[in-house]
């Protein structure tokens, strides 16, 4: 039955459904009210069997996380921007000792200057620590992803974050179909860790490797990641099987409505492709049937698993369109977007144009109107290789 | 294993032969099946204490958890020569995972443990100085306000010595380090600095805090047996000389684990919930310099070209232990 | 305020809109301007911009009147509800971008119906029951469902007791013989500073009113 919830509040609760054994996390801004509901249900019992442990820092909340994981637990946490950032080495050790945490991204911008709000540096900043990075473009994803997640972590031994824009979805109440436990508990069994710190059988975890042994470490690490993709894939299907609806695609495209969505054609030659990830495809699926009601033939490409980075997928998608807008959510300095730069790899055999915009950093709003514009003038051919959509000229002395 | 002044003096020490004693009373040491949760073929140097006392510690606690037992690692010496892939001397659970975080990832197994009703397994967390006092501080200060129920366990010998004897800020005052040479006018670190982490540990009023030497076996493991009597937060702070950082002959890392307490300058103690429950007096005092001169590090204290006014400040350190501790178990006027 | 915009969503959801409810999101401490927004609409939402072309203004406090343009944006038959015991010609003389079409505004003295009725000086219920008989988009039903979800005991009795008596008076006291549903009510933003006059951010700790 479809409920009104706020994003955090139907993550919460998705969580809790997914029988977390340790919860540990630390407040920041705009992740605090998913774990403040977590909380809530291990005081009242509404969650039972599970620890939830108040921290010193995101570097503790990711530590017990690494600790409780080790032990065999299943575990949760989520941070966003500089709470990300403060867990970074912890963030890196948890993937090289193959412990499969799930964490909420509340994606928010990395300062300086300080900045709580929305966009996506935080965790693309994060793209090699060995984590798998779903994002959610709505708040349904948002909580069906939490479950996939742990699904697809377990059965890697691979951490994975479920990024979601902090703020434009976290504190949004929006219309979502929350599962039954029933559902949860046949789609995701007990976790049986491949391995764990046991009495039984002592052993040792996080020994030192020698040059002997590193390269095959990080080479078996890196196939991991290549298979996670079919591992993806194949627990999005049973998903969809279990709860009727779709979550976890690689590359989702979008149709004018739901249902066109699964009968999606690659890309005519004609048509440009528009490739982005997170709350902002809301907007674009907006913005579309504006566009198209001009004449502009337009399709829409979701990212849903920037890592493993879905490369097949995309080129198969993008199909023989001859122009690629990204809309970048993050910047790398001197270069340009982030997420560009992927997409960009991954065209790399194609006679294709790759138009870079970042737009949205730090809570700016993405408008209809201004994607409207940007759109059209890639239509024209008219953007440059990187687009600052709606800067203020004035502001950075460059006004005409 | 009551805690006993044992009438012995074999050596004009505290060391006793175990076969003198009642059964129940002898070290796990001296037992034919101890559980050696660090065993041989490790790559400690010569003379290395954090590994006797590791294996003094973890062997105690085995027994006093029947075998229950999962242990957190920093990153550290003791970590370094104990593992290296594919090889490991530990013969229990044993998880390492950053040089600052072993208490909070202790927090996490124990929390594991605790929502799986698994109480009975008991948790240490271990690391060196550095990993305690400098940078696993916070996690440290964090594991004990929730008083969760970890043991941590410091190594203290008083210095980075996995990377070649730097500074910590247990470090004591004049010692030469590699970043503090004993160059200048004021050589070696500086006075006025460095902390106390067991009165630290105090001051968040946990259920046990104690000090203990590598030098006293039997002392140490009455202290691990109490603080796994205990559940909560509790800290051990056990002294371990280097033989590598502290320049003294790998022969004598237990006799120079000794001369500290008997000096003043390592006062051993136990506290509960933020106050002194009991002291160990020291026998037969010595002087500072007789704990300080075999050592290099403070050998410009020494010689012609010595310190006096550095080993004058030294003294009165001892004498501020003596007297805050009471540790030469003086009346205490009312 | 944020609280406000979840119920008027929650009862527009129970009206069988499809519906979205947006804070916007901001560092400032209690008693600062805040908007939130709503939107209601017949076909699934998907944008996620704020909202720029309020078809609707809720404002809780009328001292923004002074200090900046909650209207802007807003076309002259828009609907707005203000919390004052101003009549709404009065309102309209002071700030020329107020829904000027006979019956779209309403003004009710909220905070004096919520000091009898609710005993706290949060008028944000009181407002949604003024909203429902200015629009007729949501039900009186429906704000009561809202509340009950939200708020329990005395202060969910007075928060509804406050809805009622703020929608009779919206009924009684404007004269708004055209007052009816509006057709295709899409967006409802309330308490709204211009864009242009946010706040500046506020460079200190980074935490967000929880209303």
């Amino acid at each position: 039955m479809p409920e009104l919830l706020e994003g955090s509040q139907s993550v919460a609760r998705a969580v809790a459904m997914c029988r977390p054994d340790v919860v540990c996390a630390y407040p920041i801004s705009p992740q605090t009210h998913i774990v403040e509901a977590l909380a809530g249900m291990v005081r009242t019992g509404k969650l039972k069997h599970c620890d939830y442990i108040n921290v010193e820092s995101e570097y503790a909340a990711m530590s017990v996380s690494i600790g409780a994981s080790a032990a065999g637990g299943r575990v949760y946490t989520a941070t966003a921007s500089q709470g990300l950032l403060y867990m970074t080495e912890a963030i890196y050790n948890a993937s090289g000792l193959g412990l499969p945490i799930v964490m909420t991204v509340a994606n928010r911008a990395l300062g300086g200057p300080i900045n709580i709000w929305n966009d996506q540096s935080d965790s693309l900043s994060q793209r090699d620590s060995g984590w798998l990075q779903l994002f959610a473009a709505d708040n349904q994803e948002a909580l069906d992803l939490h479950i996939l997640a742990y699904r697809v972590a377990e059965e890697l031994s691979v951490p994975v974050m479920v990024c979601m824009d902090g703020f434009v979805l976290t504190h949004a109440s929006d219309v979502v179909e929350m599962p039954t436990q029933e559902q949860v508990d046949k789609f995701l069994p007990p976790f049986t860790p491949r391995q764990a710190l046991s009495i039984e059988h002592p052993g040792s975890i996080g020994m030192m490797a020698g040059p002997e042994i590193f390269t095959e470490t990080k080479y078996l690490a890196h196939r991991t990641m290549l298979s996670a993709r079919g591992v993806i894939e194949k627990a999005s299907s049973e998903f969809e099987a279990q709860f009727g609806r779709v979550a976890g695609q690689l590359v989702r495209p979008y149709g004018d409505t739901r249902a066109d969505d699964a009968e999606h054609r690659p890309a005519q030659s004609d048509e440009i492709v528009v490739v982005a990830m997170g709350s902002v495809l809301g907007t674009l699926q907006a913005v579309l049937p504006v566009l198209r009601a001009e004449g502009i033939n337009i399709q829409l490409l979701g990212i849903g698993s920037y890592r493993p980075f879905p490369n097949q997928r995309l080129v198969q998608a993008v199909g023989e369109a001859k122009r690629v807008v990204v809309i970048d959510r993050a910047i790398q300095l001197g270069i340009g977007g982030v997420l560009s730069d992927d997409v960009q790899r991954a065209l790399g055999s194609k006679p294709v144009t790759v138009d870079s915009v970042v737009a949205g950093l730090g809570g700016r709003p993405i408008t209809e109107a201004s994607l409207e514009d940007v759109l059209r003038r890639a239509a024209k051919g008219e953007l440059e290789d990187l687009t600052f959509m709606d800067l203020n000229q004035e502001v950075v002395g460059e006004a005409a | 294993m009551v805690k006993v002044n044992i009438p012995f003096m074999q050596t004009g020490t505290l060391v006793v032969g175990n076969r003198l004693l009642d059964k129940e009373d002898r070290t796990v040491q001296a037992w034919r099946d101890r559980p050696s949760s660090l065993t041989h073929g490790h790559r400690a140097c010569q003379g290395c204490a954090e590994a006797l006392a590791a294996r003094w510690v973890l062997d105690t606690a085995m027994d006093a958890t029947g075998g229950k037992l999962m242990v957190a690692n920093a990153t550290g010496c003791l970590e370094v020569f104990s593992t290296l892939y594919p090889e490991s001397a530990w013969k229990i659970p044993w998880i390492h995972s950053l040089f600052a975080n072993s208490a909070s990832v202790a927090t996490g197994i124990a929390a594991v443990n605790h929502a799986r009703g698994r109480d009975d397994i008991r948790v240490i967390a271990q690391g060196g100085d550095g990993g305690t006092a400098d940078i696993g501080l916070a996690c440290l200060s964090g594991m004990f306000e929730r008083n969760d129920d970890v043991l941590y366990v410091c190594y203290d010998n008083q210095g980075y010595m996995n990377t070649g004897a730097q500074r910590s800020s247990a470090t004591p005052p004049a010692t030469r380090t590699a970043t503090t040479p004993a160059v200048g006018r004021d050589p070696g670190a500086p006075f006025g600095q460095g902390k106390s982490v067991p009165k630290i540990a105090m001051a968040h009023e946990i259920p046990y805090v104690a000090t203990a030497s590598v030098a006293d076996i039997r002392d140490l493991e009455r202290k691990v047996r109490t603080a796994m009597s205990h559940h909560g937060a509790r800290y051990l702070h056990v002294l371990v000389t280097c033989p590598l950082g502290w320049g003294t002959k790998s022969c004598d890392s237990i006799k120079m684990a000794r001369l500290a307490v008997r000096c003043g300058l390592f006062p051993l103690f136990e506290a509960e919930y933020g106050e002194v429950t009991d002291v160990t007096p020291i026998r037969d005092r010595v002087p500072v310099e007789e704990y300080l001169k075999p050592q290099r590090r403070f050998a410009h204290l020494f010689g012609p070209h010595g310190d006096e006014v550095a080993l004058e400040r030294i003294r009165q350190m001892a004498e501020r232990n003596i007297r805050q501790y009471n540790l030469l178990g003086e009346e205490v006027a009312a | 305020m944020v609280t406000a915009s979840a119920m008027l969503a929650q009862a527009g959801f129970a009206g069988g809109h499809q519906v979205q409810a947006t804070p916007s999101f901001g560092s400032e401490r209690t008693g600062a301007p805040v908007v939130a927004y709503t939107r209601f609409s017949d076909a699934p939402i998907r944008t996620r911009e704020p909202i720029i072309v309020p078809d609707a203004v809720i404002i809780q406090d009328p001292t923004l009147l002074r200090s900046i343009n909650p209207f802007q944006g807003m076309a002259q038959d828009g609907w707005a509800v203000v919390n004052t015991r101003e009549s709404p010609d009065e309102v309209r003389e002071g700030s020329p971008d107020a829904p000027s079409a006979k019956g779209h505004l309403a003004t009710v003295p909220a905070d004096d119906i919520v000091r009898e009725y609710l005993g706290r000086p949060i008028p944000s219920c009181a407002l949604l029951g003024a909203f429902a008989a200015l629009t007729g988009s949501i039900k009186l039903d429906a704000v009561a469902d809202a509340i009950n979800r939200k708020f329990k005991g005395k202060v969910a009795s007075g928060n509804i007791k406050s809805a009622e008596v703020a929608f009779q008076w919206v009924k009684d006291h404007a004269g708004h013989e055209d007052i009816g549903a509006p057709n295709g009510i899409e967006h409802v933003a309330a308490d709204l500073p211009s864009e242009e006059e946010m706040p500046a951010p506020i460079i200190g700790t980074p935490e967000v009113v929880n209303a």
